[in-house]
């Protein structure tokens, strides 16, 4: 039995029939968007968060955000009825419209902070990796501190060390509380760690390369070295790093907020919606905490399966379980 | 071995180094312990000027911190600010609650992602292997106080309304020293712990062993007529468990740090909540120190489980 399922995981020939090893070349680029495209998990993914943003950006034009922030204290704790599909919050907000704006906040939060994180880890890590010594030392050892420290702790202190002022930010004729700009650099600051010690090894293993040397040889500069030979060919690993590290960011933002830190009222985000449920979770209220973690775990789950499939396509040695 | 283990110490000692500075700069801007002073009626700024110097906060932030430093290297974390109360003797009030949580909590997931693990591996894309497999990417996609709401929604919220016997919130009071009650509120919070790391522990061990099954020598062991059971076990498993010592190594020193999100739903009296509630009053001295233990039992377990390894594996010499 257990032999008949190992045998069907073993390389054999059977997979020299695999599609990679006949028919035209391919350059690395096609080829990893051929694996993922087989890998039906990841595709569906990818397809889940299209519709969500889409649903996002079609609900924003549809809906007001006027009608999100709307407090109508006659019809607070509505449950979900025709008039307000996903029903109302404690203080008569449509918890519909909210989850559209506030899914806006959360992507939004989400995709700058890792934009923050993967540059500060690519860089701590690359500028570790490639000066060594005493620089190398000095950062690994901040970034062995860093990691240390339990992440929701961090998270804590440092956004109320951030939040001391906080004014409100307009974007777009929009206002946001700058709350979130904070949540944003919380968050970014707080999680590049892991992807800087990977970004060191690989750099590491490539500093050694004879095409390093060569590009030396011909008189390149350090930054050139850095930014096009080394850091190119880590690229693989920071895209899915990038890819797994937003789902995480979108679940701290919903941890901070959740405890009470993140973004404030009136802004809405995925995170403080739960916050508001909390305290009426006893009272019965299900559709005040189901809803938006009902939109959080769909997001994170396809970012996961996104995540887990171009692991996969990047990864050369997948090529035959394919 | 030894000289690669004192290598090890002086990094430990510089990162633990490190983290003091980080922590002790972060907290002692993070919010203004004089804020609770604000508005009480009566009181002159010559007195907030008084308590604003017994607590020390008139000297400058980096002869704060040195002073700090200094009463640590005694092993003494300082007092609370506001309960008066040395801070080692309320960590030690709050660690036992948090060890019985968190290591219940521990205990119940690694057996349990470990039976998982190994039946989704050796019946690899069966119906029960896909059905672990999803339960495991959508529990490894939730966050914690959605369980955490949910499991207090339907077993203490709803199961009172239909007249079932309920769980308690943990809102009520209730006597943590009769193992009774101890029990019986322990229910809800370690479930929620358990299904969210039962997720994420029981998929890492699966990959982990399925890559071990591919490799030579199991299939060696296999073609030379040893039972399944025995490969898996004697041959297959032993190595399986190397990263997830790691894994594991890391997972204990987080038990001291108790969770804070767990346990403010379910008003546990932990760890978590400790440094919750201190942080938010700016009280600085138990928040460095939770913060220190927590971060300290982390560096040393990177460095035992880094020693677990050569016993666990003697292809392994650390130099």
């Amino acid at each position: 039995m257990a032999a008949d399922t190992a045998a069907a995981s073993v390389p054999g020939i059977l997979d020299l029939k695999s599609a990679e090893t006949i028919g035209p070349a391919l350059t690395p680029g096609q080829l990893v968007w051929r694996r993922f495209r087989r890998h039906r998990m990841a595709l569906l993914g990818a397809i889940g968060l299209i519709v969500l943003l889409l649903f996002i950006l079609i609900g924003s034009v549809l809906v007001p955000e006027a009608r999100a922030n709307e407090v109508d204290v006659r019809n607070k704790l509505q449950p979900p009825s025709e008039a307000y599909i996903f029903g109302t919050d404690s203080t008569g907000r449509d918890i519909f419209s909210r989850i559209i704006y506030g899914g806006q906040i959360s992507l939004a939060i989400g995709v700058l902070s890792v934009a923050l994180s993967v540059t500060l880890g690519t860089l701590i890590g690359g500028i570790a990796a490639y000066y060594g010594g005493w620089v190398d030392a000095l950062l690994m050892r901040f970034t062995e501190a860093m990691l240390a420290i339990p992440q929701l702790f961090l998270l804590i202190v440092l956004s109320k060390y951030l939040a001391r002022d906080i004014a409100s930010i307009t974007i777009f004729d929009r206002s946001f509380s700058g709350s979130v700009g904070i949540v944003i650099l919380v968050i970014g600051l707080t999680s590049w760690m892991s992807l800087a010690r990977i970004v060191r090894a690989n750099v590491l293993a490539l500093r050694e390369l004879d095409y390093v040397s060569a590009a030396r040889a011909l008189g390149a500069s350090n930054a050139r070295i850095f930014f096009t030979h080394l850091i190119p060919n880590t690229l693989s690993v920071i895209i899915v790093s990038a890819t797994l590290g937003l789902a995480n960011s979108i679940i701290n933002e919903a941890y901070i907020s959740f405890l009470g830190l993140g973004v404030q009222p009136p802004t809405a985000s995925w995170g403080s919606m739960m916050q508001a449920a909390q305290s009426f979770i006893q009272r019965g209220v299900w559709w005040m905490w189901f809803f938006p973690s009902l939109f959080i775990i769909f997001t994170i789950l396809c970012i996961n399966l996104m995540g887990d499939g171009l692991r996969d396509a990047f990864d050369p040695r997948s090529g035959r379980r394919a | 071995m030894w000289t690669y283990l004192s290598r090890r110490m002086i990094q430990a000692a510089f990162t633990l180094l490190i983290i003091t500075f980080i922590s002790y700069i972060l907290t002692s801007q993070s919010a203004d312990p004089m804020a609770q002073y604000a508005n009480r009626p009566g009181m002159t700024g010559e007195q907030k000027e008084r308590i604003r110097r017994s607590l020390g906060l008139d000297q400058p932030l980096h002869v704060r911190y040195l002073n700090w430093l200094a009463l640590v290297a005694r092993g003494d974390l300082g007092t609370s600010f506001f309960s008066k109360q040395p801070v080692l003797d309320l960590i030690l009030q709050r660690l036992p609650m948090t060890l019985i949580l968190m290591g219940t909590a521990l205990v119940i997931t690694v057996v349990l992602s470990l039976i998982l693990g190994i039946i989704a591996a050796v019946k690899q894309y069966s119906w029960i292997d896909n059905l672990i497999t999803s339960f495991s990417f959508i529990g490894y996609s939730m966050p914690v106080f959605f369980v955490a709401l949910g499991l207090m929604l339907i077993f203490a919220v709803q199961f009172k309304e239909w007249g079932l016997p309920y769980l308690p919130t943990g809102a009520g009071i209730w006597d943590p020293s009769d193992p009774a009650q101890l029990i019986w509120h322990l229910v809800l919070p370690v479930s929620c712990l358990v299904i969210i790391s039962t997720a994420g522990y029981s998929r890492f061990l699966r990959s982990s062993i399925l890559e071990v099954l591919e490799q030579d020598y199991v299939r060696t062991a296999r073609a030379k007529g040893l039972k399944g059971r025995d490969v898996l076990l004697k041959h297959a498993l032993r190595n399986a468990a190397l990263p997830f010592i790691t894994l594991l190594g890391l997972d204990l020193a987080a038990v001291l740090g108790g969770a804070v999100v767990t346990e403010s739903v379910y008003a546990w009296p932990g760890m978590g909540r400790l440094f919750w509630e201190y942080a938010q009053r700016g009280d600085f001295p138990v928040v460095n120190g939770v913060l220190l233990l927590t971060s300290a039992a982390v560096v040393v377990m990177t460095i035992v489980t880094d020693i677990a390894y050569t016993f666990v594996d003697p292809r392994i010499r650390l130099s």
